[in-house]
């Protein structure tokens, strides 16, 4: 019975392993290339454990920059993770790793999960622990060939952008409502435009918020 | 070499722990709610979208489009992985193709 729940779950994560491999391993080698080995590989891939973030972690360590930009910065990253907990809160009743799972839940991990409909407690765990083995094991591996295995990794940071570059095609290809993707291109680009690329996150995402709850108010209720 | 520093675990604990707070805040903030206010609805379900756009910019910021080639590799690469998503629909497969499309790009040329 519990192998049939880790078999299925270990099926549905497969798209994941191979993804978070790829990103981890990218993530591992840009690591080593500004010093860090693999304590820090697996520091972060076991503490951190937020893919996007970690890339920006590696220029945020590179420079130095201090403990209040980087909290900032963490925060206006991740911060759609709030909104991905809130359609979890129901699901995640009545549940005993709860803790866990919520730590776990990254953009991957909830795109699998928030379309199951109700599940077993140790489905969500296995995911979720699958999710997070794969990252680290691709962040250590990355991080050890790096170091060790003299190769041309100029351009690997790439696959970052392509992750987004797909998901923001998926979305595009199954919502109807083409407006928020757009916002949030325009609102990036014109504060890229104005306040340079070391300070453009902030008000690009004000603008962003503003602007949904503007259209929001002005549009007919969206749906 | 930067070991004996300690300002990177530092920085590292802060993400760590910031990261956190942004996934548990929703349990801590509505835990046992009746129904969530109308405007956090509404913004859980299009900032995601609206979010994922602004960090492909976020990822292309340091291209220079003013000195040749004018960041036209990343535009290139970035319409390779849109057009193999569009067709194909893996999203293994577009950045696993784009990304190595991207670095025999700049490698090469």
């Amino acid at each position: 019975m519990k192998k049939e729940i880790v078999k299925q779950a270990f099926i549905k994560t497969i798209p994941v392993m191979a993804g978070y491999l790829v990103l981890g391993v990218g993530f591992g080698v840009l690591l080593a290339k500004i010093g860090y080995g693999p304590l820090y590989a697996i520091l972060m891939s076991v503490t951190i454990y937020a893919g996007s973030m970690q890339y920006v972690a590696i220029s945020l360590i590179d420079s130095a920059a201090s403990l209040i930009s980087v909290a900032i910065t963490t925060l206006l990253v991740n911060g759609r993770h709030l909104f991905y907990g809130l359609s979890m809160l129901e699901k995640y009743q009545n549940i005993k790793r709860k803790p866990y799972l919520i730590f776990g839940m990254t953009d991957e991990t909830y795109s699998l999960l928030c379309q199951e409909e109700s599940k077993e407690e140790d489905y969500y765990f296995y995911i979720t622990i699958f999710n997070h083995c794969y990252w680290i094991i691709g962040c250590l591996t990355g991080n050890l060939i790096g170091t060790l295995i003299p190769f041309n990794s100029a351009g690997i940071e790439f696959s970052m952008t392509a992750l987004f570059v797909a998901i923001v095609v998926e979305q595009w290809l199954t919502t109807k409502d083409h407006l928020p993707a757009i916002l949030g291109f325009v609102s990036a680009i014109v504060c890229l435009i104005l306040f340079g690329p070391e300070h453009f996150l902030i008000p690009a995402m004000l603008a962003i918020m503003v602007l949904l709850i503007v259209i929001r108010k002005g549009g007919n209720e969206n749906e | 070499m930067k070991m004996n520093n300690y300002f990177p675990l530092l920085q590292i604990i802060t993400i760590s722990l910031v990261t956190m707070l942004v996934r548990f805040s929703p349990f801590l903030i509505f835990n046992k709610q009746e129904k969530l206010p109308d405007i956090i609805s509404y913004l859980g379900k299009v900032l995601p979208t609206a979010i994922m756009a602004m960090l492909v910019v976020y990822c292309l910021k340091d291209v220079n489009i003013t000195i040749f080639p004018y960041g036209l590799k990343e535009l290139i690469a970035v319409l390779v992985v849109a057009m193999l998503h569009i067709y194909k629909r893996n999203t293994l497969l577009s950045i696993v193709c784009g990304t190595i499309f991207y670095m025999l790009l700049i490698q090469l040329f």
